[in-house]
């Protein structure tokens, strides 16, 4: 008889820019191994995971990491004594650093992570990139980060336009002029704050990798994709796996160098010389997780079975010219169902 | 000249290839330049073959081979390694 486990997943935000909490807990459904109980945890009412009841067992309104660690705890802690929860798998750049810095606290109470350390975590920030590539060997787009707006007409000095001006957590936008790098940073930093990160625009094709790392620096699992149908948010509708060599290169070398812990997304960008550039590492699985489900590596599988503590043979091979497209449907809830999480915050 | 190795074309002139995910659809001509070209044939025996199956002279052919290898070239289905 398999074992069932109460697995607790963020990121049931399945809209134009999707978090990864449905497909994650696609790859964890579709697992041979082991039954689970899914607990979602959502920020906000019309998250669309919170009422799809044939993948998401309960959810549960959580704070926002801005409320700070002390508020999420003890929601957890709340949670946890009604569900027992054995496993939470976050999926946001913006809460990790709640999570990580809950991870012991967490495991005291009997619950189980797998993410980056905090050390980790940091050394991949956006700002700190051009050091992070200088530091393991890897070939990073020149940047830097602003606070203020005055700032961007003295970056003719180390910049020519197109730049990329970038939020701290999300968003990127191609900027041709200061004018356009004005508007963008004020547009940023309403939604994400400061700093700003100002980056060289490499000219290219843009690549992803996701994968797992075991935290000793072996890759439990790596696969490569490339963008096939981008909608005006960069965000990918489409997409196919692709056997890229130099690309896995790439990903094993950041991961026996950093000893990554924990599921992540390496974007890269492939100049027209061939040569790739890091433009960001994603210290989570990202949203097209499934399509590596689909290729042979269940992803959030192993990342569970890694929490949990066992041994995970590295995946070694996928299958090539797997795609995925991804489609919009609309559900139909009744508005005791909205009312309910809105006001309880649980549904 | 030689088809980048792993490209993989169908019957019907699908080309994928895995190495960067691009595909294009050619027509039943290009699909033959292609096996041809993956059958290592040289470029002299590429054209003697379109020339004697197709209604053409040798320069309609000459112009069509070489901008046809051209759009090879420029969507990465080359192997331009030994060049």
């Amino acid at each position: 008889m398999k074992k069932k486990y109460c697995i607790a997943v963020t990121g049931l935000n399945a809209i134009d820019s999707p978090g990864p909490g449905i497909p994650v807990i696609r790859g964890i459904r579709d697992s041979l191994l082991f039954d689970s109980r899914i607990i979602g945890f959502a920020y906000e009412s019309l998250e669309p995971g919170i009422y799809m009841h044939d993948v998401v067992d309960k959810t549960y309104q959580i704070p926002y990491p801005s409320s700070g660690t002390d508020s999420l705890l003890e929601r957890l802690n709340y949670i946890h004594s009604v569900e027992k929860i054995d496993i939470i798998i976050p999926n946001f750049d913006a809460e990790l650093y709640s999570f990580i810095k809950l991870e012991k606290t967490l495991n005291s109470m009997g619950i189980k992570l797998f993410l980056p350390t905090m050390e980790q975590f940091e050394e991949r920030h956006k700002v700190n990139l051009p050091a992070f590539g200088k530091k393991y060997g890897i070939k990073v787009p020149f940047s830097r980060e602003i606070f203020n707006i005055s700032d961007i007409f003295g970056l003719t000095r180390d910049f020519t336009y197109p730049i990329v001006v970038k939020g701290k957590y999300y968003d990127a936008y191609i900027a041709y002029s200061a004018e356009q790098a004005q508007a963008y940073f004020n547009k940023i930093a309403a939604k994400w704050g400061l700093p700003i990160v100002i980056q060289e625009f490499i000219k290219g094709t843009e690549y992803n990798v996701t994968g797992l790392g075991d935290g000793k620096g072996n890759t439990i699992a790596a696969v490569a994709m490339r963008k096939q149908y981008i909608t005006d948010k960069g965000k990918a509708w489409g997409g196919i796996t692709i056997e890229d060599n130099d690309l896995l290169g790439i990903t094993h070398n950041f991961l026996s160098k950093t000893k990554w812990r924990g599921g992540f997304e390496l974007e890269m960008m492939k100049s027209s010389k061939n040569e790739y550039y890091l433009l960001e590492i994603n210290p989570r699985i990202p949203a097209w997780i499934y399509l590596a489900v689909g290729a042979g590596q269940n992803i959030p599988e192993a990342l569970v079975r890694l929490a949990l503590g066992e041994e995970v043979e590295p995946y070694k091979a996928y299958t090539i010219g797997k795609m995925f497209i991804r489609y919009s449907w609309d559900m139909i809830v009744d508005i005791d169902e909205f009312q309910k999480i809105s006001t309880v915050g649980e549904l | 000249m030689k088809i980048s190795k792993n490209v993989s074309i169908s019957e019907n002139g699908f080309i994928f290839n895995p190495t960067t995910g691009e595909s294009f659809t050619v027509n039943p001509i290009g699909v033959e330049i292609i096996n041809f070209l993956k059958e290592n044939k040289t470029e002299a025996d590429i054209k003697k073959q379109l020339l004697d199956k197709y209604n053409t002279d040798s320069a309609t052919i000459e112009k069509d081979y070489y901008d046809f290898m051209h759009m090879l070239k420029a969507s990465n289905l080359l192997d331009t390694s030994a060049e």
